[in-house]
């Protein structure tokens, strides 16, 4: 027990003494788990608006409608120039899309709502780095052209003009049941904009179409009627982090115990009086101490400054120190099969930003197709992190993290089998 | 003397090669065994089998009777090993590098203080205690590699090549250090290149070559098989006839004799036999500018044994 303990504390005062070891553990992961945080939303209440450019050459009431309804939806940061101001600030980033209305728009429009125009076209300029952009703008400007026009075409004097050249057009064509049918509608609509006003409606616009309904949006989290907060972005970003740089770590641990070999301390270990499974239990134990440490550290940095909640310490505990064994185990696995200590240093780190990536820390795994989410759970990061989200802001208690401790545990296991059954090989 | 080390029929096969074959020696309490052979000779290997740190194919270590072996055995606790690399922990102070090392070989917490103060002063680095190794000069590394293997106070220091790399200044104080044990009663087992620290040192000498014991005797006993103990080598004024050459093959005492030039070597079977030699030369007429007088070295005896061929 003497040696053992003088290892871990051997160990323990070389992590300590080498300001650079520390500096990668501790500050690092906070400083990038916090620009992360701050990334997806964590410092704001609500999404952040896109930024547009609006190009709008169409003079009508419609163009002038759909302007103004761009412009008050708070999605979206409008901003309204030039077509060739347009181009220039999407090309250089300034904006992420441009909307084009083009001259004519408002009665091109209304005549083809119902079929009988040719459609006009609206230019929709993107930052084709930023795809998804374009999904989302292309479904704010269908909603408020769809309620400028209609509402145009059904209560506006220029709707009521369009709507008499079209059911004029209409009765030139052969009459069939579509036809017929069509023409019905026309009339209906002609005869609902000549209704007189209701009272106390004077003057004003009969209304369009509009989106027959809204949403009430609630995020599931940890949030309770007493609970502190909800969801908070910071929480995410310091486990993906914590994990990856405390797996970094655990590839120092290994990759020391490589250099120890080249240069033969090793082997003076190996001649005093204590076994090999003392030796790497020491080695582990020591690396999973660190492990704890650390993101017990950056987890409190979290609590402190980003007021990251914490909802069941007993679980918060657990998680961490599963992941710290994981940690432990797999620096030693490095140990074991790694032939020099460089190239055991790059083909670990590859390991791990794999592990790290599958595992969630820089994207959301939903983003992942259906296969790759299956096989991140073959990855003992998915567990931590999907561990520490729990226990953090989805609210959970330790008894639900318990397979997530499980999973962690019987990785940290395997690796362990694995390394003493290389380390005996090789020692004997 | 009681015997403290015995290694009997050691052998350790890599593959085909036979790196050590049927290697068997005693050391006894107290005596400083030199271990010396060429590259290649099985020295290392040896070295790890003493120590534990290498499983024997045939043949076992025992010290005081108890084998050693890898793990945790007991014996280990009684040897003390400093291996021919820096055994160190470059970023641990060197207080803390000994207090390690003495806990690894179960030295109790309250005495390991102590002992690491004492060892600290014994290799004269008591005032670089608190200083890492990253900042010591190669010298002040190798005695702290000596003092790790003190801190248990073992019955026998196994040294590998402890001197490779440092000024003579350093080796100097190192073998002040080895001196100084050997004087306290430590065994010591010792492997060098250097015949000088061997011949300084050793009482017993083990030569291996091929992974066998080709001698193991006290340095004088080896001396005594080579045909000459001494030389003398003498600067002629002017070229010797044949016949003074032939006469001075007939005298007793004299093993060889070679005419280089106008100097002569003559080989002697004892430093004695210089004087007869020189009264000789004199008596027949023989012009002498200058002579002088050598004891055979173990550099002469260990390539007299091994041979002169390069190993690597």
């Amino acid at each position: 027990m003497t040696a053992f303990l003088a290892l871990v504390r051997k160990d323990l005062i070389l992590f300590l003494h080498d300001r650079r070891a520390l500096l990668v553990s501790l500050a690092l992961p906070i400083i990038i788990a916090s620009f992360f945080g701050f990334l997806f939303g964590g410092g704001e209440k609500g999404a952040s608006a896109i930024e547009i450019a609006l190009v709008l050459q169409d003079g009508s009431k419609a163009g002038a409608g759909i302007a103004a309804g761009l412009k008050a939806d708070p999605s979206l940061a409008v901003a309204q120039m030039s077509l060739d101001e347009a181009r220039t600030a999407v090309r250089t980033g300034k904006r992420k899309a441009a909307i084009v209305i083009p001259a004519g728009f408002g009665e091109a429009a209304g005549e083809a709502l119902f079929g009988a125009g040719a459609k006009p076209e609206i230019g929709l300029l993107y930052d084709p780095s930023q795809p998804a952009v374009l999904s989302m703008v292309k479904g704010m400007l269908t909603q408020q052209v769809m309620q400028v026009v209609s509402s145009e075409m059904f209560g506006g004097p220029g709707g009521r003009e369009v709507n008499e050249r079209s059911l004029h057009a209409l009765e030139a064509q052969p009459q069939d049941a579509d036809t017929v049918a069509l023409r019905g509608v026309l009339e209906s609509v002609i005869k609902y904009q000549a209704l007189p006003p209701k009272e106390g409606d004077a003057g004003a616009r009969k209304a369009g179409l509009t989106m027959p309904f809204t949403t009430r949006d609630e995020g599931l989290s940890g949030k309770s009627d007493d609970g502190p907060q909800g969801y908070n972005a910071f929480a995410h970003s310091f486990a993906g982090m914590g994990v990856q740089f405390i797996l970094f770590m655990g590839i120092e641990m290994g990759t020391s115990l490589l250099h120890a070999r080249r240069s033969g301390v090793w082997s003076r270990l190996l001649a005093a009086p204590v076994s090999l499974s003392t030796l790497l239990l020491a080695r582990a134990a020591s690396s999973a101490l660190i492990a704890f440490a650390i993101l017990c550290v950056i987890f409190a940095f979290a609590v402190l400054v980003f007021k990251v909640h914490i909802a069941s310490l007993p679980g918060f505990f657990g998680i961490a120190l599963c992941f710290a064994l994981v940690t432990a185990s797999f620096g030693v696995l490095i140990a074991a099969f790694g032939k020099t200590p460089e190239a055991a240093r790059g083909l670990a780190l590859f390991a791990t930003l794999m592990m790290v990536m599958l595992g969630g820390a820089w994207l959301p795994s939903f983003l992942f197709p259906a296969w790759l989410q299956q096989a991140a759970l073959a990855v003992p990061t998915k567990w931590a992190i999907d561990g520490l989200d729990a226990v953090t802001w989805r609210g959970m208690d330790l008894a639900a993290v318990l397979p997530a401790m499980g999973a962690q545990l019987g990785f940290a296991l395997l690796f362990a089998a694995l390394a003493v059954w290389r380390f005996r090989k090789m020692e004997g | 003397m009681d015997v403290l080390l015995e290694a009997s029929g050691l052998a350790k096969a890599y593959g085909a090669r036979r790196a050590v074959d049927g290697v068997s020696f005693q050391v006894r309490a107290g005596q400083t065994l030199g271990l010396i052979g060429p590259n290649g000779a099985g020295k290392s290997t040896t070295v790890g089998m003493l120590c534990g740190l290498l499983v024997p194919d045939a043949g076992s270590v025992r010290v005081r009777g108890e084998p050693v072996g890898p793990g945790a055995s007991e014996a280990k606790r009684r040897i003390g090993l400093v291996p021919q690399d820096l055994a160190l922990y470059d970023d641990l102070p060197a207080f803390e590098n000994l207090m390690l090392f003495g806990a690894l070989y179960g030295v109790p917490r309250a005495l390991r203080r102590e002992r690491a103060t004492r060892v600290l002063g014994q290799i004269n680095l008591q005032d670089r205690a608190r200083d890492r190794p990253s900042t010591f000069s190669g010298g002040m590394k190798r005695r702290l590699n000596i003092g790790a293997a003190l801190m248990h106070a073992p019955e026998l220091l196994v040294l590998d090549e402890p001197t490779v790399g440092v000024d003579p200044q350093s080796r100097n104080a190192i073998f002040e250090i080895l001196e100084r044990l050997r004087d306290d009663g430590c065994a010591l087992v010792y492997t060098s290149h250097y015949m000088e620290e061997v011949e300084r040192l050793a009482d017993q000498v083990v030569v291996i070559d091929g992974g066998k014991v080709l001698a193991d005797d006290t340095p004088l006993g080896l001396q005594r098989r080579l045909p000459s103990q001494a030389a003398l080598r003498v600067e002629l004024v002017g070229e010797p006839e044949p016949a003074l050459l032939e006469g001075l093959r007939a005298m007793p005492g004299v093993t060889a004799v070679r005419l280089d030039g106008l100097t002569l070597d003559i080989g002697l079977q004892d430093a004695h036999d210089a004087l007869p030699v020189m009264g000789w030369l004199e008596r027949a007429g023989c012009s002498v500018l200058g002579f002088a007088t050598a004891r055979t070295r173990l550099e002469d005896i260990f390539l007299h044994l091994t041979g002169r061929s390069l190993r690597d």
